[in-house]
């Protein structure tokens, strides 16, 4: 019973919904006020992306033509869901969710949903812009995902082990390095910042797959794209991140860090094309995939 | 529900997104609404984005006199705009046509055709007036205020 209640305050409290979507709006708008001052202007106030999500919730949803009302609401709410799952089962300070062996493969395959729906709302959503951005995000996800798997494949190799708990307990090593590279190389593709932000390329193919959705529908897939941020920074720092202990404290330091160097990233490039960005991560993303796991394999 | 209600209307104040729409502007309005989201006069500091989509829109920005031909652009990329929502003409030509009017290939007022909450004055505006007017637009909604919310079911066919 306990585990039950357990697993209901880690997917609705803490890290779940709640606290997730709490640090996801600060982790947004750290981008956004970031961003603005880089580019010289004043930017948002700090209560900004909370009351875009309220604004949104209060809008009403425009029914375009030809999507199904299923659809419509359930590819978000899946988007949502995944995402909140796969941050209530990463071991964050105070998270009381029991580890079972097996959690990072389900956690990796949750990470992988949001993009998923995305390229499904992007397709069904019949709008051609939609339809561009969702086959981009789709050729994309294969190009990301060559070393975002392979770094988290080489931990497990050197942990011997499947749960996360224990490949965040493995002593630090070369492989950690090497790992920690390739997943670095892939996170600003799944977050969709630039200089890989093709998927949903504002202004250049309208909003992407995002195009036809409006209200509660386009809030719910702001506030997964929210958690799926903080799933993944909390995953990089779980990781790799253990030698300045797991303070709640280092955890937002080092967050805050790394959505910095993301965006510092993202306002000093231009946006590459598909070719471009696949032929990068098939060659070096390939490069650090491949000495992650040589090193996991002979260290 | 008093508090829920209390909080839409102020995150519909401080959250406008726009949708900027020309209608056969000579492209002088759009320069100084571009020069709004530049860092001197930076929109997003109060919370307006410039959206791609009109469905992420709360706000519709209208430049120039209404041509024939973007006439039923105009009615559609309006009605896919989700409620609640608010009309800003730029300029003096969505007001009356300016010296545009009476040309055969101007419809007019964009009061003909949908409602206009607010008028930003001059030809063309300044800056910062087209920022007032999307501050004063984004009132009007939080106010429930704009013909949209009042029930102006005013549509041309």
């Amino acid at each position: 019973m306990s585990v039950l209640a357990d697993a209901v305050f880690a997917l609705l409290l803490w890290p779940g919904l709640v606290g997730g979507a709490a640090l996801a709006w600060l982790l947004l708008w750290i981008q956004r006020k970031l961003t603005a001052r880089l580019q010289g202007r004043k930017g948002p106030p700090f209560y900004q992306p909370f009351f875009d999500f309220v604004k949104l919730l209060g809008k009403e949803t425009v029914q375009a033509g030809g999507i199904d009302r299923s659809l419509l609401f359930g590819l978000p709410l899946a988007s949502l869901g995944a995402a909140t799952a796969a941050l209530a089962l990463i071991p964050v300070p105070g998270n009381p969710m029991p580890p079972f062996a097996g959690d990072l493969v389900l956690v990796l395959y949750l990470l992988e949903m949001p993009a998923l729906c995305e390229v499904l709302a992007g397709y069904s959503s019949r709008s051609l812009y939609g339809q561009v951005g969702a086959s981009r995000e789709a050729v994309l996800s294969l190009g990301y995902n060559l070393p975002f798997l392979a770094a988290v494949a080489a931990l497990a190799i050197r942990a011997k082990s499947l749960t996360l708990r224990a490949l965040a307990a493995a002593p630090i090593g070369p492989v950690h390095l090497a790992a920690a590279l390739a997943l670095l190389l892939s996170l600003p593709a799944r977050l969709k910042r630039n200089p890989f932000s093709i998927p949903n390329a504002e202004q250049e193919i309208v909003a992407g797959p995002f195009t036809e959705f409006s209200g509660v529908p386009l809030a719910l897939f702001e506030l997964a794209h929210g958690l799926e941020l903080v799933a993944y920074l909390g995953l990089f720092i779980t990781l790799f991140m253990q030698v300045g202990g797991a303070t709640p404290g280092f955890y937002l330091i080092a967050g805050v860090a790394l959505v910095a160097l993301l965006t510092i990233l993202a306002t000093a490039t231009a946006r590459l094309t598909v070719h471009q960005a696949f032929r990068f991560y098939w060659r070096w993303g390939a490069a650090a995939a491949a000495a992650a796991l040589v090193l996991a394999k002979i260290w | 529900m008093k508090i829920l209600d209390s909080i839409t209307a102020i995150s519909r104040r401080k959250s406008p997104w726009v949708y900027c729409l020309n209608a056969g502007s000579c492209n002088g309005c759009d320069i100084e609404v571009a020069a709004c989201l530049s860092p001197r006069y930076d929109v997003e500091q109060v919370g307006v984005l410039r959206e791609g989509s009109p469905k992420h829109a709360d706000i519709l920005i209208v430049t120039g006199p209404l041509t024939l031909r973007t006439r039923d652009a105009l009615l559609d990329i309006f009605a896919q705009i989700p409620r609640p929502r608010a009309v800003v003409a730029i300029g003096s030509c969505p007001a009356s046509g300016n010296v545009f009017a009476g040309s055969p290939a101007v419809v007019g007022a964009l009061a003909q055709v949908i409602p206009v909450d607010v008028y930003v004055p001059g030809c063309p505006p300044r800056p910062q007036t087209i920022l007032q007017g999307c501050l004063q637009a984004a009132m009007l909604l939080a106010e429930g205020k704009t013909h949209d919310q009042q029930g102006d079911a005013r549509r041309a066919g």
